[in-house]
C-alpha cells in the first residue's frame, strides 16, 4: 500500500463511555488487521471540541469519518459490524 | 410524573408573536418544551424563526435554531422576506445556528449502536455560547428520516427534552402531521417531548385556503381554546386574530353624532351613538355609498378625521359620484380630514384585509370610519371565516370607541336579509335599511330604522329621494305592506281604516 493510500481517518467520540471504548477498540483492531499500519487516526471528543463536531455536522457519536481516501464517507456507531466498517472503508471483508 | 418541588404557578413568556401570546394568555410555558404540529406548508419554521426573533427584536433575548430540515443558508434568505436579518444577528452573538440537516450525497454507514450525544453537546454549547434564552428545533420528523432506528431517536429527545429543561430554556420544537384533524403528530412524538401542544392548521375549504391556530394544552396553566385565525405576513410573518379573546370593555357613550343627514338624525331618535356600529343595508345602487359619503361628510364639516375603505368601486368612480351629490373627496384628503383606501377583495384574504384596517386605524386615528361595503369581502372568504371577521372588525372598532358605518349590499333587488347582516345584526348598534318599493309601475325608495340601540326610533318607513343635493327623506308609505319582505301591496284606504278600527279597544 502506497503512501498515497493512506487512511485518515477521524473518529468522533462523546465522552469516555463505554460505547466510546468500544469504538476505538474496534477501529484499532480493524486498522491493524486490515489497514496494516497504513492509517492516521485522530479521536475527538465532541464533548471537549464542540466546534469541530459543529463544523463537520455531527450528529450521532461514535462517528467515524473516512477523509482519505476518497470518498468521503461517514460510519457511524460502535464499529462492532465489521462487515459494514470494511465496506465502509472500501476494503473487502476477509474470510477468517 | 414527576413531582413539582415547589407550588409556584407555571410562568408564560411572551413570544411577541402578534396576537398568539393574548389567546395563550401571557405566552408559551417559561422553561417548558412546547411542540408546534401542522401539516406542510403550515407556517412551522416561520413560528420557529419568529419565536427567535421576536425574542431579539423586543426582548433581547438570544435564541438557538436547531435545523433539521433546510440548511441555514436558505433559512437566512427566507427570513429576509420578514426583514429579520438572521445573519447580522448571528455576527452580533444573538442567534446561532446548530445545522443538523442533511448533507446531500454523503453516504452513511450504520455499524453499531450509537446515540446522539454529538447533537446534544452542540446543542448545549450553543446554548451557552449566546447564552440563549429561546430554543427552536425545526423539525422532528426530520431527525427520523435520517436514522433507522426510531426507538433510539425517541430515547435521545427524551433525553433531550431533559437537557434543554435543566437549562431553563424555552422550546419550541416543530412536527409534522398527516392530516389537519387525525393524530397531534407523526411518530408519536407528543408521547415524550412535550408537555404544551399548539397545533397550526392550513386547511382547503370551499377552494380557500384558511390558516388556523390552535393550543391544544398547556400543562399547569391556561390559555384559550379553540382555532384561532392567522396568517403570515410578508413584513411581519405570523399574525394571529384573537377573535374571543379580544376584551369586551369598551364604555358606552350617550353622546350623539350626526349621520350626516338632519333627517335621518330625527329617525335615528337625535342622531348616531359617539360610539356606536352602524349597519345600513339595501340594494345595489339604493343609496348606501351616499348615506356613506353623508356620514363622512358631517365628519369633516366639524373638522374631524374620517378613514374610508371602499371595497365595491375605484377612487375614480368613487370621487365621481361624491361630487355628483356635492362633495369634494380630493380636497378633504388634501386638507388631511379624509383617508379613502380602495381595495379590490380578491386582492388578499380576509385576514389579511382585517389586518389592514387594523393598521390603517392605528395610523389615522380617525374619529370616524366608514366600509363600503362589507359585503363585498364575502367574496373571498368562507362563511366561518367571514363570520370570524365580522365579529373581530366590529370588536375592534367598538374599542376605538369611535362610530363605525358598515354598508352591506342585499342579494336581492327589492329585500330580504344578506348574509353579512344576519352575522352583523346582533353586535351593531344601530340597523338602517334601505329598499326600492315599486308602486304603480315605478321604483321608488323607502327607508326605515330597524334597530337603535339605547334610544327611541322612528318605525315608519318612509320614502327617500336622491338628487345633486344628496338624500332627501319623505312622507312615510301609508297604504302600503310588504316592504320589507320585498312583496310591496297596495291597500285601499277603507280597509286601513278597518285594520286601525281593530287595534281600538
Amino acid at each position: 500500500m502506497s503512501e498515497q493510500n493512506k487512511y485518515l481517518l477521524k473518529l468522533y467520540i462523546t465522552g469516555h463511555t463505554p460505547r466510546s471504548e468500544q469504538a476505538i477498540l474496534n477501529l484499532r483492531r480493524i486498522c491493524e488487521e486490515d489497514l496494516s499500519g497504513h492509517y492516521e487516526m485522530t479521536v475527538i471528543d465532541v464533548l471537549e471540541h464542540p466546534g469541530l463536531a459543529e463544523d463537520e455536522k455531527i450528529l450521532a457519536t461514535p462517528t467515524l469519518i473516512k477523509a482519505l481516501p476518497p470518498p468521503l464517507r461517514r460510519i457511524i456507531g460502535d464499529l462492532s459490524n465489521t462487515d459494514k466498517v470494511l465496506l465502509g472503508l472500501d476494503l473487502q471483508p476477509v474470510r477468517r | 410524573m414527576e413531582a413539582q418541588p415547589t407550588q409556584t404557578p407555571v410562568a408564560k413568556l411572551a413570544t411577541g408573536i402578534e396576537g398568539f401570546d393574548l389567546i395563550a394568555q401571557g405566552g408559551l410555558p417559561e422553561g417548558r418544551t412546547t411542540l408546534v404540529a401542522g401539516t406542510a406548508g403550515s407556517a412551522k419554521t416561520v413560528f420557529a424563526a419568529q419565536f427567535l426573533a421576536e425574542g431579539i427584536v423586543r426582548q433581547k433575548e438570544p435564541g438557538v435554531f436547531v435545523t433539521f430540515e433546510e440548511p441555514p443558508a436558505d433559512i437566512r434568505r427566507n427570513m429576509l422576506s420578514m426583514a429579520w436579518n438572521i445573519a447580522q444577528w448571528e455576527k452580533e452573538g444573538r442567534w446561532a445556528f446548530v445545522d443538523a440537516s442533511p448533507m446531500p450525497g454523503l453516504e452513511q454507514i450504520e455499524a453499531g449502536d450509537f446515540d446522539l450525544g454529538a447533537l446534544l453537546a452542540r446543542i448545549e454549547h450553543a446554548i451557552h455560547k449566546v447564552a440563549a434564552k429561546r430554543v427552536s428545533i425545526d423539525s422532528l420528523g426530520a431527525v427520523f428520516s435520517q436514522f433507522t432506528n426510531s426507538s433510539m431517536v425517541r430515547e435521545e429527545l427524551r433525553r433531550l427534552g431533559a437537557a434543554l429543561r435543566g437549562m431553563g430554556v424555552t422550546v419550541v420544537m416543530t412536527a409534522e402531521r398527516t392530516q389537519e384533524y387525525g393524530e397531534i403528530a407523526r411518530f408519536g412524538v407528543e408521547e415524550f417531548v412535550a408537555d404544551n401542544v399548539v397545533i397550526l392548521r392550513n386547511v382547503l375549504e370551499d377552494e380557500k385556503r384558511r390558516r388556523t391556530v390552535e393550543i391544544l394544552k398547556f400543562r399547569g396553566t391556561t390559555h384559550q381554546k379553540g382555532e384561532y385565525p392567522f396568517t403570515v405576513l410578508p413584513d411581519s410573518g405570523i399574525v394571529v386574530i384573537p377573535l374571543s379573546a379580544i376584551e369586551l370593555k369598551q364604555r358606552s357613550s350617550d353622546r350623539r353624532v350626526s349621520s350626516g343627514n338632519s333627517e335621518l338624525d330625527r329617525l335615528c331618535g337625535g342622531g348616531f351613538f359617539q360610539d356606536s356600529l352602524i349597519l345600513v343595508s339595501g340594494a345595489t345602487g339604493c343609496g348606501k355609498t351616499l348615506m356613506t359619503a353623508e356620514f363622512i361628510a358631517a365628519s369633516i364639516s366639524q373638522g374631524e378625521r374620517c378613514l374610508l375603505f371602499a371595497y365595491e368601486e375605484s377612487r375614480e368612480q368613487l370621487f365621481r359620484n361624491a361630487r355628483g351629490w356635492g362633495y369634494d373627496f380630493r380636497k378633504f384628503e388634501q386638507e388631511g380630514l379624509l383617508r379613502v383606501v380602495c381595495a379590490y377583495p380578491e386582492t388578499a384574504g380576509l385576514e389579511d384585509h382585517l389586518i389592514r384596517i387594523k393598521s390603517e386605524i392605528d395610523a389615522f386615528k380617525p374619529r370616524r370610519m366608514a366600509v363600503d361595503s362589507v359585503s363585498a369581502l364575502e367574496r373571498v372568504s368562507t362563511s366561518r371565516g367571514f363570520r370570524e371577521f365580522i365579529i373581530s372588525l366590529a370588536s375592534f372598532v367598538k374599542q376605538q370607541e369611535i362610530p363605525g358605518l358598515f354598508t352591506a349590499t342585499t342579494a336581492n333587488l327589492m329585500g330580504g336579509p344578506s348574509i353579512t347582516e344576519s352575522h352583523f345584526s346582533s353586535i351593531t348598534d344601530t340597523i338602517i335599511l334601505l329598499r326600492y318599493v315599486e308602486m304603480l309601475g315605478e321604483m321608488r325608495r323607502g327607508v326605515t330604522v330597524l334597530k337603535m340601540r339605547g334610544s327611541m326610533h322612528e318605525k315608519d318607513i318612509r320614502e327617500f329621494t336622491i338628487d345633486d343635493k344628496g338624500m332627501h327623506i319623505g312622507k312615510p308609505f301609508r297604504n302600503i305592506i310588504g316592504i320589507l319582505t320585498g312583496r310591496p301591496e297596495f291597500i285601499s284606504t277603507g280597509e286601513m281604516e278597518r285594520v286601525g278600527r281593530l287595534f281600538k279597544d
